[in-house]
Order: C-alpha cells, then sequence, then structure tokens
C-alpha cells in the first residue's frame, strides 16, 4: 500500500470555521481518499466538509528559514493594537 | 505499554558536552519542551527508537482488534454487537493513525508491517492471550484499555509532534472503550446469574497479570527508559505508571464487587498507595519471545488477512490506473 497516493486530510469541524490538518491517508485516488478520510476521521461528527490534497502537492517552508521568514515582524510591535495607549476616557476601542 | 522493550541502541546518557552543536540544541529544544516537527534536524538514534515504538504501537492496535472480533458474532444482543463492532473500528483507525505517524519519520508502512509479520518486531504481550467468554470483552475493555490509557494520557505529552498529536485523539475515543466494558461487567455482576458473576471473576483472574504487564519490565531493568526519557519519548517509568494504573483500578474492582488474583494487594497508608505483589516475569518473557498462547495464530491471522486482501489493493489500484487513462484520453 505504501505505492499508493499519500493524501493530506484538512476537516472543517463546524460551518463557519476554517478547515484543519488532521492526518494523512493512503489511497489510489482522490475518491478513495476522501471516502478512507471519511471513515478515518470523521467518526464521531467531528467534520461538516473533508479536503484531501495529495502530499506532494503541498509546498512547506523549511525549518533553517524560520529566522528570515518570521524574525522580521517580531520587531514590529506597531502592527500590535496593544501598542497604542489611548486615554481611559475613550473607552473600549 | 502497547510498545513495550523499545530499544534505544544507548548504552548511556551523552552530557551536553559531549554532543554536537545540532544534538545540543535539540536536547535543549527538547528540555525547553518544544515539540519536535517532521522536518526538524534530529539525532538518529531519535528517528529510529521512534520508529520502533510508534511501530510496535500501531501494530498493538492492529492485533488487539484480534481478539475481540471472536465476539462479534456472539455478542448476547444487538446493542453490545453494535458497541463492540464501534470500538473494533476505532482500534484499526488507532492503528492507522500511529502508522501515519510513523511515515512521517521516513519510515515505509509496508516494510513494516512486513517486520511484525516476520516477527522481527513486537506488539504488546497483551494481545497473545485468548477471549474466551463474553466477560473477557467487558474485562478487555476495563483493564486493557484502562492501561492503555494511563500510557496514552501522559504519551500526549511525547515530544514528537505528529505522535502526540496522535495520542490526543486516541485519547478522546479510547475513555468510551473503558466505560462500555466496564458497564458489560457490571451489569453482569447487577443484574447476572451467579454463573454470569463467576465469569466476569474468572475473566478478572485471567486478565489481572497479563494487564500489569503491559507497563513493561521494572525500571531497574529498563536499560533503554534513561534515554527514551530523556528525549522526552517516554514521559513516565513503567513503574510509576503501573501504580498509577492500580490505584486507580482497585476502587472500581471494589464497587464490582470482584477480587483481584493477587494476595499482596492492599492500601499502604504511609505510601498513598496500593501495594502489590510481583509479577510472574518469566511468563512475561516468555510471552514476549513469543510463546504466549496466541502468539503464532495472531501472526498467522494478520498475514493470513494482508495475503488474502492483496486482490483488492491489485484490482483498486488497476482501476485508478484505467480511470486515470480514461480522464487523460477524454
Amino acid at each position: 500500500m505504501s505505492d499508493w497516493t499519500l493524501f493530506e486530510v484538512f476537516v472543517r469541524s463546524k460551518h463557519g470555521l476554517n478547515h484543519k490538518h488532521v492526518g494523512s491517508v493512503h489511497a489510489t485516488d482522490a475518491a478513495m481518499a476522501l471516502e478512507n478520510a471519511r471513515e478515518l476521521y470523521t467518526r464521531r461528527s467531528e467534520g461538516v466538509s473533508i479536503w484531501v490534497v495529495p502530499s506532494a502537492a503541498i509546498t512547506a517552508s523549511s525549518p533553517d528559514e524560520k529566522e528570515p521568514l518570521f524574525d522580521p515582524s517580531d520587531d514590529k510591535v506597531y502592527r500590535h493594537a496593544t501598542f497604542y495607549d489611548l486615554p481611559k476616557e475613550v473607552g473600549h476601542m | 505499554m502497547y510498545a513495550q522493550l523499545v530499544d534505544t541502541g544507548a548504552k548511556r546518557l551523552k552530557t551536553l558536552e559531549e554532543m554536537s552543536p545540532e544534538e545540543r540544541a535539540f536536547q535543549e529544544k527538547i528540555d525547553a519542551e518544544i515539540k519536535i516537527e517532521p522536518k526538524n534536524w534530529m539525532p538518529e538514534g531519535y528517528r529510529r527508537t521512534l520508529i520502533r515504538q510508534i511501530s510496535q504501537h500501531a501494530h498493538s492496535e492492529i492485533v488487539g482488534m484480534l481478539p475481540e472480533k471472536n465476539w462479534l458474532t456472539r455478542a448476547p444482543n444487538f446493542k453490545r454487537k453494535l458497541q463492540l463492532l464501534a470500538k473494533i473500528q476505532d482500534e484499526g483507525g488507532h492503528g492507522l493513525y500511529l502508522y501515519s505517524a510513523m511515515e512521517t519519520l521516513g519510515a515505509d508502512r509496508d516494510e513494516e508491517v512486513a517486520k511484525l509479520h516476520s516477527g522481527e518486531v513486537k506488539y504488546s504481550s497483551i494481545f497473545n492471550y485468548p477471549a474466551l467468554s463474553w466477560a473477557d470483552m467487558g474485562t478487555i475493555g476495563w483493564l486493557v484499555d484502562g492501561a492503555a490509557i494511563v500510557n496514552q494520557v501522559v504519551l500526549q505529552r511525547t515530544s514528537y509532534g505528529p505522535y502526540s498529536r496522535a495520542m490526543i485523539r486516541i485519547c478522546k475515543e479510547e475513555s468510551f472503550h473503558q466505560r462500555q466494558g466496564y458497564q458489560i461487567l457490571l451489569h453482569m455482576m447487577q443484574n447476572g446469574t451467579d454463573e454470569q458473576k463467576a465469569m466476569v471473576q474468572d475473566s478478572i483472574n485471567r486478565f489481572w497479570w497479563p494487564a500489569m504487564m503491559m507497563f513493561g519490565p521494572h525500571d531497574s531493568d529498563s536499560p533503554n527508559s534513561a534515554q527514551s526519557m530523556a528525549w522526552k519519548i517516554k514521559r513516565m517509568s513503567n513503574d510509576d505508571l503501573r501504580q498509577r494504573f492500580i490505584d486507580q483500578t482497585v476502587p472500581q474492582l471494589e464497587f464490582l464487587g470482584c477480587t483481584a488474583p493477587d494476595p499482596d494487594l492492599k492500601w499502604n497508608e504511609t505510601r498513598g498507595h496500593y501495594d502489590f505483589g510481583e509479577i510472574d516475569w518469566t511468563e512475561f518473557y516468555d510471552v514476549v519471545k513469543g510463546n504466549g498462547p496466541c502468539n503464532r495464530d495472531r501472526l498467522r491471522t494478520r498475514r493470513k488477512a494482508i495475503e488474502e486482501g492483496t486482490w483488492v489493493r491489485e484490482a483498486a489500484s488497476a482501476y485508478a490506473a484505467k480511470q486515470k487513462q480514461k480522464n487523460a484520453a477524454a
């Protein structure tokens, strides 16, 4: 079965929420991947919608790139609402 | 426990000074409780130990379906049959979550399954005992799944991300297994005939010690524990897990109105824990080596399932290839 395509499975748990990665399944094609994912990841009403994506189709950032990719935003505190102090009298904003 | 005697390949722990810069950075991450993810650098020993542990854990889930399947067609009523079916399907699912987690380490599923079938790798010793009566369905759910939960709750904090996430899913589902098992026994004890009550006690007598063995050898005889604990693959020692299980199980046993086949089992006020007798380690190692009551039968059944399912897998591949061709032509 290892020669079958590996699919990553994403499940939307409730209407209005985003799909979230839950795991993977092997299947010969996308239709079978959906069926397998349904059996494996939604036996207890965990979802209202499933995506399956061939794992090979996913491009992921590498752990070595963590610093160049994500560090630049560390010193941009002004992008957060909490950076801006306002007088109490203004109330909640 | 679902993984017993997992070899780490390490003779002793390295100190931080002895480690390469990569190893040291890795260990510091582990010490800071930062999860390791598939693409992160990891020592080869960590990867190999995890593959061994996760595959053994997965195989246990899969082989664990076999003692129960015996009772599917013999369940006392339709409700119990549905519950048992659901539980067995869960075990299959748990095996698959774990195989997926194992694959993120670069292991090949078919190869690992082949190693199980050739006897090269193990599954939990507990599944080499037969399920002889309906009460065993209750005892397995209560004691065997109960022991598994004690171990798996702790493993939710294991250092490897995909393993930890699989454990979280599994724990959510597993408590249904234990409760349905206990309820089977409770029903028999409260509403059953004398014969049925005796059946419950007999079942507990047979499964009590094998369930205690699930946690593996004493810490003093567990040479791989130190490295596994340092890597936080393992989070609690065999003896501590066993004690925790006994402490929570004895009150449930008493509520059932049953006894344990252990004359030394009694509350120790000073320790704040139950004392218990010594496990028959000869039996444990015998079963691990392949000489338990059902070892050969379990492996034969697994091999047969894979062999007889070959045509289904081949047909699925052929169908997919044909569809692909058709779609390409259209």
